[in-house]
Parts: structure tokens; sequence; C-alpha cells
């Protein structure tokens, strides 16, 4: 990006300003930690702003000084705390260093527009400020477990050989234990079974039902409605107990027949399940039947296919993108799903969440933890697979991918 | 009862001639409910797999015992029992067994005898406390510490507890009164012996809420059994009551520093049940399980995989070294003569009649 705007030298009460609040709030979390955060507070913003001072009106060489407040921060976190500080040193004197130079050199100036008040200018960047911590907030859970999950020790706890990046105090063993351990490995294929079927059915009968009550014909559409959309609205706890007392009576029937134990267990969570994600599936088709042209189907009819034709060759092309993003929701909400498992399956059907939950409750084990990021990870594969099929769709279409 | 009898002439049988593996009349997977972790993997290698090895029975585990007796319930009543054989507390093996939700058993005729001969209800003795009720441990409740956060003089006693001067930090203990309220009123002067005389009128109970409320700014509420061992190893309590088996896979597994206090440890007992109305192959399949697993060189080898005393007196001679640490299992048990020096007993007819009351004054002065 061009810059908009010529910049200009800033006073040094604003470079001082500036980088003493970023040192005044990273000086709060070491402090903190320390045992003493108005102290870390008063250390960090008096470090960049004496730095500041010294570069500006001393050194006055950009590299230089850049270069040593990151060697020179780098080094003293080391002596300070080890390896983590060397790198959490290193990272801070970077940015302080290049923030210095930013604010006394008017660069953050460079690409706001010429006629922005100093007032917008700084709400400009309040809000990139805010933006990233809600980011940070969001991400950080996530992103926590992913360490801990390398963890030696069977604690959800960094280590102080984690902390020292030492690689003993690393290891795979908790992928290892879930890849060969019998009971994450039944509840894993247990999900693998449960969770596609169960989005198949909602899929099939979730777009039926959106395709019929978009017809304005239907009588009683909105109660109907209600109804099919209630799983999602009354809590999962409540579903989940009637839904016990109503498959074991479906279950002894299909026992009855003579069907297998195991297998009436996995049809009874399967059903289950499917209940739950018809609503997501409903909401996304009938969405997107808004904007479906009507006469298209009229047009198809006219030039004589029957509406069978019709739905596969004219109007499901059209709604996919909607049927695609209400299966991922309904297979999500079973592949998540714990309560109403718990609830309507018996051992032989427990899920992944079944033993995460009873493995979290019984024994904190951070094979959970790799689990977790297992699951991240194929969640991120997922999502992103489905953005470039859709962005491919698009271009192919010869629409712009937004 | 005679489906019970007539398979249980065809346990024996199967017994006698040793051939459970070929039996028709068993069905031919179970679902066995536990606790999870650590013990469960205990159970698995010293109970499941020898069986699934000889019988060829396939076993399936369901880690609900935590809310066994509600879930047995609404089985029950949806008529849909799916568990053949359940992993409870005594406690809980009581109520069911009250409420005529678990099998009741006989033990002459369907646990296996002691090597010498001996029968199975002399061989367990006491510990068989309720009817329906097969004990296969003894654990115990009690304290770790950490190493090296309680000074130079470790503590020795249960009343470290409540001592938040010698030993400042924080402590973990379960949230429910049992087991927090008798060591409160021991270490408020009352005498071992007096302590449940003291805890069934008003003033004791308030006695020991006041104890514990010298210290209630201090306590980390623990209501799993896995909650202690991860705050000793954060280092974010000092000291912790928890069960012994899991400060032992801390200290001895995990190498975490952790010190045990035996002092004053509640001994409670943890066994099986047979639901009621299971269908007679499946009620046959629950027995011979049982019979297989309650046996006394079973009972011993459970013990080589978690620090849980067996709970037939013919077992203890048999407990042996740990399965993977090589290291002896004796001195680790809560039943060890150093151990035990000063122990309670887990009161069944005290909790029965006052724990309701008791529980909800102590959850109010929780929320206080």
């Amino acid at each position: 990006m061009a810059a908009l705007t010529p910049i200009s030298r800033k006073p040094f009460w604003l470079v001082a300003l500036v980088v003493g609040l970023f040192g005044g709030f990273i000086g709060l979390f070491v402090g903190t930690a320390n045992g003493n955060g108005p102290m870390g507070v008063f250390i960090g913003a008096a470090l960049l702003i004496g730095l500041a001072w010294f570069y500006i009106y001393v050194l006055k060489d950009e590299r230089a000084g850049r270069g040593i407040t990151f060697a020179g921060l780098g080094i003293a976190g080391f002596a300070a705390a080890g390896m983590p500080g060397l790198v959490l040193g290193a990272i801070f004197g970077a940015i302080g260093g290049w923030m210095i130079y930013w604010m006394y050199e008017g660069r953050y100036r460079a690409y706001v527009p010429p006629y922005l008040t100093a007032g917008q200018v700084l709400w400009h960047f309040t809000f990139r400020v805010i933006c990233g911590a809600i980011f940070i907030f969001l991400i950080t859970p996530i992103l926590v477990v992913l360490p801990l999950s390398f963890n030696a020790q069977d604690f959800f706890t960094f280590t102080p050989e984690m902390l020292r990046f030492d690689p003993e105090g690393y290891s795979l063993k908790h992928y290892r234990d879930f890849f060969s351990n019998n009971e994450w490995q039944r509840s894993f294929k247990n999900s693998l079974i449960i969770a596609p079927i169960a989005t198949i059915i909602s899929v099939t009968l979730g777009t039926l039902a959106a395709i019929g009550l978009s017809q304005s014909h239907v009588p009683g559409r909105r109660a109907i409605m209600a109804i099919l959309i209630s799983p999602m609205i009354v809590p999962l706890i409540i579903s989940a107990t009637g839904m016990f007392f109503f498959y074991s009576d479906v279950g002894n029937w299909l026992e009855g027949l003579g069907l297998g134990k195991t297998f009436v267990g996995y049809v009874k969570v399967v059903l289950a399940h499917a209940v739950l994600g018809i609503p997501f599936v409903i909401i996304t088709v009938t969405a997107t039947l808004v904007g479906f042209d009507r006469s298209l189907t009229r047009a198809a009819a006219n030039m004589g296919a029957d509406p069978v034709t019709t739905f596969f060759r004219v109007q499901m092309p059209l709604i996919l993108p909607g049927v695609i993003s209400g299966g991922l929701f309904a297979f999500i909400t079973s592949f998540d799903e714990v309560v109403v498992v718990l609830f309507v399956g018996s051992a032989s059907q427990k899920t992944l969440p079944w033993q995460m939950f009873t493995g979290l409750r019984e024994q904190i084990s951070p094979t959970i933890l790799a689990v977790a990021t297992i699951l991240v990870f194929i969640s991120v594969c997922l999502l992103t697979t489905l953005e470039l099929l859709r962005r491919r769709s698009e271009r192919l279409r010869g629409m712009s991918p937004g | 009862m005679k489906f019970t009898k007539t398979f249980m002439a065809t346990t024996a049988l199967t017994m006698v001639a040793g051939i459970a593996g070929a039996d028709h009349h068993m069905a031919k997977e179970m679902t066995i409910v536990s606790w999870g972790g650590a013990y469960s993997k205990s159970q698995l290698k010293a109970y499941h797999e020898p069986y699934s090895a000889k019988t060829g029975a396939s076993i399936i585990n369901d880690d609900s015992s935590a809310e066994a007796v509600a879930k047995l319930r609404a089985m029950n009543e949806a008529g849909n029992v799916t568990w053949d054989v359940v992993d409870v507390v005594a406690a809980d093996a009581m109520r069911l067994c009250d409420e005529g939700l678990a099998l009741e058993i006989d033990p002459d005729t369907m646990l296996a005898d002691a090597p010498d001969g001996t029968k199975a209800s002399a061989d367990f003795g006491d510990l068989l406390v309720s009817e329906c009720f097969i004990p296969s441990i003894v654990y115990s409740t009690t304290f770790g510490y950490r190493t090296d956060l309680v000074g130079d003089t470790p503590p020795t006693d249960v009343c470290a507890v409540f001592d938040t001067d010698a030993y400042p930090g924080k402590r973990s203990l379960e949230k429910r009164p049992i087991n927090n309220m008798e060591w409160a009123l021991l270490c408020d002067g009352v005498a071992k012996d007096k302590v449940y005389d003291v805890l069934a009128t008003e003033e004791g109970q308030n006695q020991a809420l006041a104890k514990l409320d010298t210290i209630k700014g201090d306590v980390v509420w623990w209501s799993a059994g896995a909650d202690t061992p991860q705050l000793l190893a954060d280092g974010e309590v000092i000291m912790g009551s928890t069960y012994n088996g899991r400060l032992f896979s801390v200290i001895e597994e995990q190498k975490q520093p952790v010190a045990m206090l035996w002092d004053a440890q509640v001994f409670d007992l943890d066994g099986w049940i047979i639901p009621a109305g299971l269908s007679p192959e499946r009620q046959a399949r629950a027995l011979d399980y049982i019979m297989f697993a309650t046996d006394t060189q079973r009972l011993a080898d459970q013990a080589k995989y978690i620090s849980y005393g067996p709970a037939r007196l013919s077992s203890a001679p048999l407990v042996g070294k740990h399965a993977e640490l090589g290291i002896d299992m004796a001195p680790h048990m809560p039943t060890d003569p150093n151990n035990a020096k000063n122990t309670f007993l887990y009161n069944y007819e005290f909790w029965a009649d006052y724990r309701d009351d008791i529980d909800a004054k102590f959850q109010a002065w929780l929320a206080k």
C-alpha cells in the first residue's frame, strides 16, 4: 500500500506516552507472574520510555537502536528466566524497538488518510487493538491446549522442562495412548459411524421438510416449523430425558423383533442425533430457498421434467451451499454431542465426547488434550477444504469469490 | 428366584467341569461398569483380560460408576438395564440393595473358596456389609502433601490441615461433609472414639463446621478423584485429600514431589453388584465373572497395578510387586501396619442415618 500522508517526526512526549503504555501493559503480565503487578507496570513503562529517550536524543541510529533493544532484552530475559525468557524478551524487544521509531518518525500516520484528525487516528489504531484483543481472547483457550498435549507428564501442567524447551519435557505418549488405547479407538470409531449416518438422515429429512415448508399452500406451516426446530430450542437435558424413555421402548421393541442388542443401540443413538441435526438443516436450507427463483421449477415442468428430475437437476444444485452447510452443522452436532448419547447410548455406543467427558472427570489425562488437538486439526482441514471447494465452484460459475 | 437357582446351578456345574467358555447358556458379551482411569486399568489387567482369555467372553467397559445409582434407577424404570456387573462403593451398594435394584448374593455358593478351603463368607469376614455387595478392595481417603512446599518439618499429623500458621497455603478437601467433619472434630480435641457421638448432636455438627470455618478461605474443594493429584502437581495446593491409589500414582508413577500423610486415613470398601432383573443368560455370565474376579489370586493380582488392599484375608500374603515399576506393593497398601497406625472405618450406619441432614447443613455452610 502506498503512503497516503507525508510524515514528520513527532514530539518526544507522544512517543513516551505510547511506548510507555505498551511497556506498562506487558510489564503488568510479567509483574503479576512474579507477584507484583504495579511494580511490573512501572518497570516496563520506565524501561521503554528510557530507551526511547536514549535513542532519540543520544544514539540517533535506528538500525543500531532496534538491534540493541532486540538483543538486549532477549539476553536480559534469558538471564532472568532461561529459554522462555529469551524468546519473550526478544519478542518484546523487537516490538518495543519498532514501536519507538514507528511513533517518533510518525510512520503510523503514513497509511491513514491525510484529512483525519488526531482523535480519528487514535480511534483507527485503538479499534485495531480491540479487534486483536478479541481475537486473542477467542483463540488462546484453543492454542493453550496444543503444547500441553505434548506434555511428558500426566497432568495439565506446564512443567519446568517444557518452559525450558527441554526435549525431555515433551513427548508423543498421549498421542500414542490415543492410537493404541482400545477405549479411545472404539469411541473414535463409534463417532465416525454415528455422525455421518445421522448427518445423512438429517440432511435428507431436513431438506425435504424445508422444501415442503417453503410451499405457500402447506397448511399450518409455522406450527410445523416450530415443532421441527424445537430440539434446538428445548434444553438438551430435557430432550435427553424424554429420548431416554422413548428410545428405551423403541429399543425393546426392535430387540423383540430379533435384532442384535448392539445394532439396536446404534440405531437409537443415530436416530436421536438425526433429530438434533434436522433443525440446523431446515434453517440453512430455508434461508437458501428464499433466494431460489420458483419460475425455474415451472420452466422445468414446462419442458416435461417430472418433480423428482426437477429437484435433482435444477433445484438441488442451486440450494447446495445451504444443504452442505446444514449438513456440516448436523455433523458437528452429532460429533460434539455428549448429553443425549450419555442417556440414550449404552457403553458399546460410547462416542468420543463421552469418552472425553468421563476421562476428564475420572482422570485428568492429557490424552484428552491430544484428542482435542487432533480434532482441531481435522476441523481446520475440513473447513479449509470446504471453503476451497466453494471458491472453486464460484469461480467455475463465473462469480468472484466473496 | 427360580431362574437364579437354575442358573446358579449351571454356574456351579460349569465351574466343576471347567468348560465355562463353551457354555451356551451364557451371554457372549457383557458390560462392566467401573470408575475409569487407573482403577479401570487395574481391573482390565487383573480381571477382564484373563477372564476373556479363559472364556472368550467380550467385555465392554462403561466408566459410569459415579452415577451408578441414578442410572440404574432410570434403566430399571425404562425396563432396559444394559449393565451386567457394576463396581460401586459399599454405601451405594447398600442403597441399591435396599431398593431391590441389585441381586442378592450368597457368598458361600456364588463366590470361590480360598485356596485352603476357607469359605468365602469367612474369607471376606466383616467386609460383607450388604447382602448384594461383593467387596473387592479396601481403599482409603487420606492426605498427600508437596514435600517442597511444607518447609523443614513435614506434617505427620492430620491436624496439619487445620494449622495454617505452620503450613500456609491452600489445601484441597472433598466437597462433602463425610470425612471432613470427622477430621475437623478430631483436630478440635474430640477423642477418636467419641467422634460419631459428638457428630450426632447439633452442637457437634456446629463444632465441626466452626473448625472447618477456620480454614475455609484456604480450601479448594474437589469433587472428582483426579482433582487433588492435578492440584498437587500444579503446586496450587500444598496438601489435599484424595484416594490413596491416586496419590500412589502421583508419587511413584509420575514422580511428583509429593508424600503421603497416612494419619487418620478413612477406610472404605469398593466392590461389585449385579443388577437385578437381568435375563438368565446375562445373569449367568455376570455370576461366572464375579466368581472368577473375586477369587483369592485375582484380588491379589489387582494390587500389582494399584495400591488398594485386597478384600480377602487369604489374598494379603500374595500381594507382590508392582507390575511395571517392580517396587514392593505391601508398604503402599493402606492396610499396611505402618500406614494404619491411626485409622477410621467409614461409618456406614452413622452416615446412612445422618447424611441428608448433615449434607444440607454442610452445603448451607459452604454457600455462606
